[in-house]
């Protein structure tokens, strides 16, 4: 049973259709990915989830019933322009952030006190946001973001602005929550982060989404049916097309595409009789290649 | 707690922990009272040099007229004008020159006085009132009455009007107009100080908020109105506190420097004004001289102070909200702090306006300028204040009050619908159009 759907959503701004029919179904207990391009709608559609804008027409329901604005006050949610008080102190900021989001004092503290020690910023309580860089303030936002422990949980661009260290630390983070039972939505750009933590995604292209659905379905799907052989020796490659061969240390590799007619099986048999066989694997496009191929295409 | 007092106490917590707020509320005090020192320490200060008047008299009649006083010496001269002129530019020895080229009693306008700066008014007055005062009497003189000097001088009257108004419990009360107006313009002052000052603190407040990109975050987690009233109360507290601290600490001065000092007061004179105070309330009968200090001591307790300072608080907070609301919404309209110019205008008007009403209500306080402007919500919080002292009716307190509430609450309603579109406008330039139509949604 889907925790959120966004049924057929329209959004009309001066001039242009920020969103054109869009309808989604995020499944509870898992993480969603929302890719596009720079001003595809992402932001806006993340927006109209959290009512933050209205839109022009369709509607968002949580659990089955249209979603409040008291519904929003539940989610934890972190918008893609991010904002702290500058001449606040970190601790003071977190700790108001989540009372302001229903937690008492005490279990504010303790919650910062467990993820502050988590994320080795415990340093950090006394400083004020002007004295931090940006990567570092957004790991107090998402720390506030999910503190008061949220059943739905919505990223815009969670990491733009992290190393790669953090941008890991995120990622565990992220499939730690789900582990616990939360749902998570994100926007991204960074499509290796999709493989790894997205069940489902769509792919928003010019308002309109593209793309949907689970990714492991969606890369079966535009597989080209290529396979990566590893050989001991050198071997001819009949039946398959050959696309490219190196070797290197001993080891030949070849790269092959599956004509019509001809089975993996065959063609291995065949080459079993010539060497030993270190690896056959298809390779799969990754979701960066279905994405440029998906917006650039269409 | 509930959010709005959480909201309430950050914005004053941070705001008075700043080293601003803590520098302005410690310093304001003690230079207003140290310029108030600065001023009547140099209206002590006399000049004591003796400045010398060549007179050069044609007709020769006055030179037991003027007199040597502590600070201006005649002395008397036959050269000419033009030679008298040429000696002070060499080695300038003398701050003025007066002409006199015949009898003043036939030409009126027959004495000039020159000098190489602009003759100050005392020197002018102190010369023309010698004169004046010889004339007069030599005019008196020419009529042969004898006895006519004293007669003229008894017939002198100094009519002091006393005010005196009644309660309706018929108890008469002893008036003063200028105290009125003093207490009156003060309070309206102040009251149009803090408007402009906090209100555009709030606006400036919104406006960070919005540049900061933190207000996405708070609306996620409190309803728009919530940020924007708890940002109001938050400030209109910060305001209070400054301007008690501001008495307290203005009080606590005085106190400290009238102790340290009262060895070089004269004493016997502090006890005499006490007690004439005391006899004026009594409406004894005083002495001439103290008698005023004694009037503004029985005027001052003529006007109702209780009345004063509790609707000093209801205009106070009630002009604040009313504004505060109206900035909130420009705030939250604009994305930075330099647009708000624009719109902050029509706002800034009417408050100007009402300190100006308030000046001219001064005049004529229960004239129709006056009474029209103590109804406006927009001008009644100064207006208002400066009519208070010279006694409004009941009714007209009471209906003003109420337009004023029934007012705030309704920009603070307008105010709120605007605010909660404005906040999440980035990067659009918004114009009224744009406002009304987020008024209406």
């Amino acid at each position: 049973m889907s925790l959120l759907s966004v049924k057929n959503v329209v959004k009309q701004f001066a001039g242009h259709r920020a969103l054109d029919g869009v309808s989604l179904e995020v499944p509870e207990n898992s993480v969603y990915g929302l890719l596009g391009p720079n001003g595809a709608g992402k932001t806006t559609l993340i927006r109209i989830i959290n009512c933050i804008t209205a839109p022009d027409s369709g509607e968002v329901l949580l659990n089955g019933k249209r979603m409040t604005a008291e519904d929003v006050r539940h989610i934890g949610y972190l918008p893609e322009e991010r904002g702290l008080y500058k001449k606040m102190k970190i601790g003071e900021q977190a700790l108001y952030l989540a009372q302001l989001r229903g937690m008492s004092k005490k279990d504010a503290q303790k919650a910062l006190k467990y993820w502050f020690e988590k994320f080795e910023i415990q340093t950090w309580w006394d400083k004020k946001v002007e004295e931090l860089s940006k990567g570092m303030a957004q790991k107090v936002q998402f720390i506030t973001t999910i503190l008061h422990d949220p059943k739905l949980l919505i990223f815009d661009e969670p990491f733009s602005g992290f190393d790669p260290v953090n941008a890991d630390l995120l990622k565990r983070e992220i499939l730690e929550l789900r582990d616990k039972g939360a749902t998570i939505i994100f926007s991204t750009h960074n499509m290796g982060t999709v493989e790894d933590l997205c069940e489902n995604i769509s792919l928003v292209d010019k308002s309109k989404i593209v793309l949907q659905g689970n990714v492991a379905d969606i890369r079966a799907s535009h597989a080209t049916h290529t396979y990566l052989l590893k050989t001991r020796k050198e071997v001819e490659i009949t039946d398959f097309e050959l696309i490219n061969n190196k070797s290197l240390n001993g080891i030949f590799e070849y790269t092959i595409k599956k004509t019509a007619g001809d089975t993996n099986n065959s063609l291995l048999s065949k080459l079993m009789a010539q060497t030993e066989i270190l690896s056959f694997e298809e390779i799969l496009p990754s979701m960066n290649d279905i994405f440029i191929k998906t917006v650039s295409g269409s | 707690m509930s959010k709005i007092s959480l909201i309430i106490q950050r914005e004053y917590s941070t705001r008075v922990m700043k080293k601003s707020f803590i520098l302005l509320t410690f310093l304001t005090p003690i230079l207003l009272v140290g310029m108030i020192a600065l001023i009547v320490f140099l209206g002590t200060i006399k000049d004591d040099k003796i400045k010398n008047i060549v007179v050069v008299d044609k007709s020769g009649l006055y030179k037991d007229v003027l007199r040597n006083n502590e600070s201006y010496n005649f002395q008397f001269s036959d050269a000419t004008v033009d030679e008298l002129k040429k000696q002070n530019s060499e080695n300038s020895d003398f701050a003025a020159l007066l002409f006199i080229s015949k009898d003043l009693r036939i030409d009126s306008t027959a004495a000039v006085m020159y000098s190489d700066k602009q003759v100050n008014l005392e020197l002018k007055s102190y010369v023309s009132g010698l004169l004046n005062k010889h004339i007069e009497e030599q005019k008196l003189a020419a009529y042969n009455i004898p006895n006519l000097k004293e007669m003229v001088e008894k017939s002198n009257s100094d009519i002091e009007l006393k005010t005196i108004k009644w309660g309706e419990d018929g108890n008469e009360k002893e008036a003063s107009a200028e105290l009125a107006l003093m207490i009156g313009m003060l309070t309206a002052f102040i009251i149009y100080m803090f408007i402009v000052i906090y209100g555009a603190q709030v606006m400036t407040g919104v406006v960070q908020e919005k540049t900061n990109r933190i207000v996405e975050v708070m609306i996620s987690s409190v309803k728009p109105f919530e940020l924007m009233m708890g940002k109001i109360i938050g400030i209109a507290l910060v305001g209070l506190t400054q301007f008690m601290m501001w008495v307290l600490l203005t009080g606590a001065i005085l106190f400290g420097l009238s102790t340290t000092f009262a060895k070089d007061l004269d004493m016997e004179k502090m006890k005499e004004i006490q007690e004439l105070s005391q006899k004026g309330m009594q409406g004894m009968p005083t002495a001439e001289m103290n008698g005023e200090i004694a009037d503004f001591m029985t005027a001052i307790n003529g006007l109702d102070f209780v009345q004063i300072i509790s609707l000093f608080i209801v205009y106070f907070l009630g002009g604040y909200l009313l504004y505060a609301s109206l900035f909130a919404a420009i705030g939250s309209a604009v994305d930075n702090e330099t647009d708000t110019q624009q719109f902050s205008m029509p706002i800034m008007l009417p408050i100007i306006f009402a300190i100006y009403a308030g000046i001219f209500s001064a005049e004529n306080p229960d004239g129709p300028l006056a009474f029209w402007c103590s109804m406006i919500p927009f001008t009644s919080p100064i207006v208002m204040m400066v009519r208070l002292p010279f006694d409004v009716p009941f009714w007209q307190i009471a209906l003003s009050i109420s337009i004023l509430v029934l007012s705030f609450i309704g920009t603070t309603w307008m105010a709120g619908k605007i605010y909660r579109t404005g906040i999440l406008m980035y990067g659009k330039k918004t114009t009224w159009k744009e406002m009304w139509k987020w008024l209406r949604y």
